[in-house]
């Protein structure tokens, strides 16, 4: 195994009784890097970042992390990972000091240094005034300030966030990025989850979309954004009569339609030369065009065309069909 | 950091993990009556209130006191089983289990604070009893015999607490299991001579761990015969603490390895 490839996941398969969540995941995470899994509710990222983190077993595919396989030697693996899950897993009858010391030693660290790197803690999540006062009396925020925390106690080198920063506030969700950058510096290497795409698209390395227990597309945020369709231009219509023209004329060229705004999108290469021939298209026709703007991609166009609502069946016809224009 | 050996770490996670339950003792209002005020109200009420009506052939409060130690401990164990409903449902057991501890060591947390809480309990009962004129006749040796049958009866309770609570899906079901725990004294010789219970009673009084625990704890403080209760004791405690350590453990993994 190359030395800069801290997780790398093969073939993870796992089924709960009928239902199969994960149906083949591979996954290559760099050291230093943060990397995000990214997918709709029920994707099976959850269920992913459980068995890196030992936490449940694949039924098939290997799964090595910080070069130990977590099947054969989980406890090897333990000792260089550190998981924030979903929920909060905070003691509520503890204050959040006692929380950070507990976990601190639990984590074998001395008394002294738990203590010490409690006080850190406690200071770089501002939480020094709350610090004496249970956890039960937390506000949901500050709870999922406190998880995260508990995370950092050892500074290992492989962490695992799973939606790190539901829940924050503006100015929390930019410490906690702040925080999880700085870490990176240091070599550690990060696997959140997300459901904000700008979170995504600001904070990692390299994303994975992954949809019915599936990675659907993997790459930077700029090479997803180009696979998923360069730069598009933007038609909005007069009228009714003239947007179902153009529908009808540009039939699975057409990337976005909003009835409501009467905009339709097409995708073009971003060059001069593409978009004068929509233009001329749109001369051609004959259309009313009471406005053209150009876009770029954004992470939520990525999600949208990567990812399948529930009720459509045919997923891969939908994405060849908007990756492949 | 890897300074220590592996037993000097088990250790170490283990009494972190007591501290940990045992700081929630002062922390739960629930827990704390439980342990403090329940049982020195169950002690005046039997003996105030149903005293005056039970005749056992001698002052109640004698008779009474080793059956009360038992059915405290019950209640004191019932809580186990919540707290432990309560942390497995809770995203804590998976934070605990994503370390490099001993699993087993929250469980072990558990027992620990149980088996002290319930200590707490009964250290209370003894004092307020022989403030109301509970009058042992047992020497040293005799309390350190009392005091171990109740021991090993609360650890072996404790731990099928914590199996109970394992068992349990949710906080409320585990709620429902430990009233199992709490019912079984009041078939037993614990408040009333197992010959005044009505003979359909009387076979299910006799084979149960309850019985012969508090006439061995009576035997041992007042006196009376033993028979062959400490034996028969020995038996159950003994039983109940395997099946509940082996059941436990397996079923804790079973819970967090899905
Ligand atoms: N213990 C379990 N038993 C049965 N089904 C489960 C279990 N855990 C997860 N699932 C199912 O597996 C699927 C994936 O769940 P998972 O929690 O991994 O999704 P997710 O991508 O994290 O979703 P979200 O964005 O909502 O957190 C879901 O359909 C879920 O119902
Ligand atoms: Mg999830």
């Amino acid at each position: 195994m190359n030395d800069d490839v801290v997780i790398e996941a093969t073939g993870v398969e796992k089924s709960y009784g009928r239902v199969r969540v994960l149906t083949g995941v591979d996954l290559r995470v760099e050291k230093g890097t943060i990397f995000s899994l990214l997918g709709p509710n029920g994707a099976g990222k959850t269920t992913m970042v459980r068995i890196l983190a030992t936490l449940i077993k694949a039924d098939a595919g290997s799964v090595l992390v910080a070069g130990h396989d977590v099947a054969r030697n989980p406890v090897r693996v333990r000792r260089s990972i550190s998981l924030t899950g979903q929920y909060a897993a905070v003691d509520e009858l503890l204050t959040g000091e006692e929380n950070l010391r507990m976990m601190g030693r639990l984590y074998h660290l001395g008394r002294k240094a738990a203590w010490r790197r409690t006080d850190e803690l406690l200071e770089a999540f501002d939480l020094v005034k709350a610090s004496r006062r249970p956890v039960k009396t937390y506000s949901g925020g500050m709870r999922r300030r406190l998880d995260l925390a508990v995370s950092l106690m050892t500074r290992p080198p492989v962490l695992f966030l799973d939606e790190p920063t539901t829940g924050l506030d503006p100015r929390s969700r930019q410490a906690m990025w702040d925080v999880v950058r700085d870490l990176t510096v240091t070599g550690t290497t990060i696997l959140l989850t997300t459901q904000y795409l700008e979170e995504a698209d600001r904070l990692a390395d390299r994303i994975a979309v992954i949809d019915h227990g599936k990675v659907v597309a993997q790459g930077t945020p700029d090479e997803l954004k180009r696979q998923v369709a360069s730069e598009y231009v933007e038609l909005v219509l007069d009228d009714g009569e003239n947007y179902d023209r153009a529908l009808r004329g540009l039939g699975a060229a057409a990337v976005h339609t909003d009835p409501q705004l009467r905009s339709v999108s097409v995708a073009s290469d971003g060059s001069p030369g593409g978009f004068r021939r929509i233009l001329e298209w749109v001369e051609g026709q004959g259309l009313a065009v009471t406005r053209v703007r150009v876009k770029s991609p954004s992470m939520d166009d990525v999600f949208l065309a990567l990812t399948d609502n529930p009720d459509k069946s045919t997923r891969s016809d939908s994405v060849s069909r908007k990756v492949g224009i | 950091m890897a300074t220590h050996s592996r037993l000097y770490w088990a250790f170490s996670d283990s009494l972190t993990m007591i501290a940990r339950s045992l700081r929630h003792i002062t922390r739960n209002f629930e827990l704390l009556f439980l342990t403090v005020v329940l049982p020195v109200f169950l002690l005046l009420l039997f003996v105030y209130v149903f005293g005056g009506v039970i005749d056992v052939g001698s002052a109640y409060v004698d008779y009474v006191v080793p059956g009360l130690i038992l059915m405290c401990a019950g209640y004191g164990a019932s809580m186990t089983t919540v707290t432990v409903a309560h942390d497995m449902v809770n995203g804590i057991v998976e934070r605990f289990r994503s370390l490099p501890i001993v699993s087993s060591a929250m469980l072990t947390g558990h027992v620990v604070a149980s088996l002290v809480r319930n200590m707490i309990s009964v250290t209370l009962v003894v004092a307020v009893a022989l403030l109301i004129g509970f009058g042992p006749t047992a020497g040293p040796l005799g309390w350190l015999a009392a005091l171990g049958m109740i021991a090993l009866y609360i650890l072996a309770i404790s731990w099928a607490a914590v199996a109970l609570g394992l068992i349990a899906k949710t906080v409320e079901g585990a709620n429902g299991f430990s009233f199992f725990i709490l019912f079984i004294p009041y078939l037993s010789s614990a408040f009333v001579p197992a010959e005044s219970l009505p003979s359909w009673l009387r076979p299910i009084a006799e084979n149960q761990p309850i019985t012969p625990t508090v006439e061995a704890v009576r035997g041992f403080l007042m006196g009376t015969p033993l028979g062959n209760s400490v034996w028969l004791s020995f038996a159950w405690c003994g039983g109940i603490l395997l099946i509940s350590v082996i059941g436990g453990t397996y079923l804790f993994k079973r819970r967090t390895s899905r």
